[in-house]
């Protein structure tokens, strides 16, 4: 394990630089391709690099599965939460027009918030399902 | 080079064969390990192949999700199950007959396609013209595809959201490792059971903390 040291560093070099790409996809998708369902998939791929590497003993220490799954839940309730933001201001159901004072920038701020809750959601499944099949012990004959 | 064979042609052709490729080594591989990074690898071939179809949002996805997740995933299945396939004890005449004769319905199916990238295509003429008239001056969003996704399209991708939410919690039905521990309504106050725990050390634990079946600790990771 401790012998990799390449690797090692490499690998812990490189995880910011993935969590502020993902950061680039995610606020950059209204103007290059991206959004968030990339962008959670490329944090979480951040996690499951440092689990490769480091251990999932270590990874659980930086995102616990709680946390992962309270995720995968919380950007289902951002989503849908910002649909009935909009139907309690007036609007319908994911009208993202009443959001602000005027509908452009309603628009923006709706499709903001509906794009973190992908990342969100995205990001703890992705994590979660990992999690899930590397905590698994084989099942020896 | 011939004159008539665009660049774009020939980048069309070196894609679809190493996809070919890709995909003849798969079937014909016995050991799963690289088999699944090859998989990988179709899936890098085929986000190349979006790429080159303007459709570069989706060969973003193809490329995170289907070369970097599911890889990993798969291999994590591969740690569980061995990484030698089983020769198989069959002949292959009959899936090879079945597969020939689905893939020529396929390929007499495409011939019934509208052509790529026409104007005049069915799927040009619904609602794509209104988003792309309208989408600039009611988002101020350049890229066309985020406010067709999140906006025109909220309830889809509120949809696709639920989907995604739906298969971690269908992973962890199956997979996660025993139930959580659980909380029983018994003789007027709540009660910790946890997996595993047999109904005589229940009633020895009730027995002697009769006071404190909420005082008990509740995290267990």
């Amino acid at each position: 394990m401790d012998d990799r040291v390449i690797l090692r560093v490499g690998t812990k070099t490189m995880i910011p630089f993935i969590l502020l790409f993902a950061l680039y996809v995610q606020f950059h998708g209204d103007f290059g391709p991206g959004g968030g369902f990339q962008a959670g998939v490329i944090a979480a791929a951040a996690v499951v690099l440092y689990a490769l590497v480091f251990g999932l003993g270590h990874a659980i220490k930086v995102v616990p599965p709680k946390v992962a799954y309270v995720c995968g839940a919380l950007g289902v309730m951002i989503y849908v939460g910002t649909g009935y933001v909009a139907l309690l201001l007036g609007g319908k159901f994911l009208d993202y027009n009443v959001l602000a004072h005027n509908p452009v920038h309603g628009q923006e701020y709706g499709i903001l918030s509906v794009e973190m809750g992908v990342l969100i959601t995205v990001f703890g499944v992705m994590v979660g399902l990992f999690y899930a099949f590397a905590a698994r012990r084989r099942i020896d004959t | 080079m011939n004159v008539g064979i665009s660049m774009a042609e020939v980048v069309d052709v070196v894609l679809l064969v190493l996809l070919a490729a890709t995909g003849i080594a798969i079937i014909r591989l016995r050991n799963l390990f690289a088999a699944v990074m090859l998989a990988g690898i179709y899936s890098l071939v085929s986000a190349g192949l979006f790429t080159v179809m303007d459709a570069v949002d989706v060969a973003f996805t193809e490329a995170a999700v289907g070369a970097g997740i599911s890889t990993v995933l798969v291999l994590g299945t591969l740690a569980l199950v061995g990484y030698k396939e089983a020769e198989p004890k069959h002949k292959p005449i009959l899936p090879l007959f079945v597969v020939l004769v689905t893939g020529g319905i396929l390929v007499y199916g495409t011939s019934q396609l509208p052509p790529f990238g026409d104007p005049d295509n069915p799927a040009h003429h619904h609602v794509a013209p209104y988003y792309l008239e309208n989408a600039l001056e009611q988002t101020e969003i350049p890229n066309v595809v985020t406010p067709v996704l999140a906006s025109y399209r909220g309830y889809d991708t509120m949809g696709e959201t639920t989907v995604v939410f739906t298969a971690l919690v269908g992973v962890l039905l199956l997979l996660a490792r025993g139930p959580l521990p659980r909380r029983v309504f018994h003789e007027g106050s709540w009660i910790t059971v946890r997996p595993g725990e047999t109904r005589e050390e229940l009633e020895a634990k009730l027995k002697e903390g009769k006071g404190g079946p909420a005082a008990e600790e509740d995290s267990d990771g």
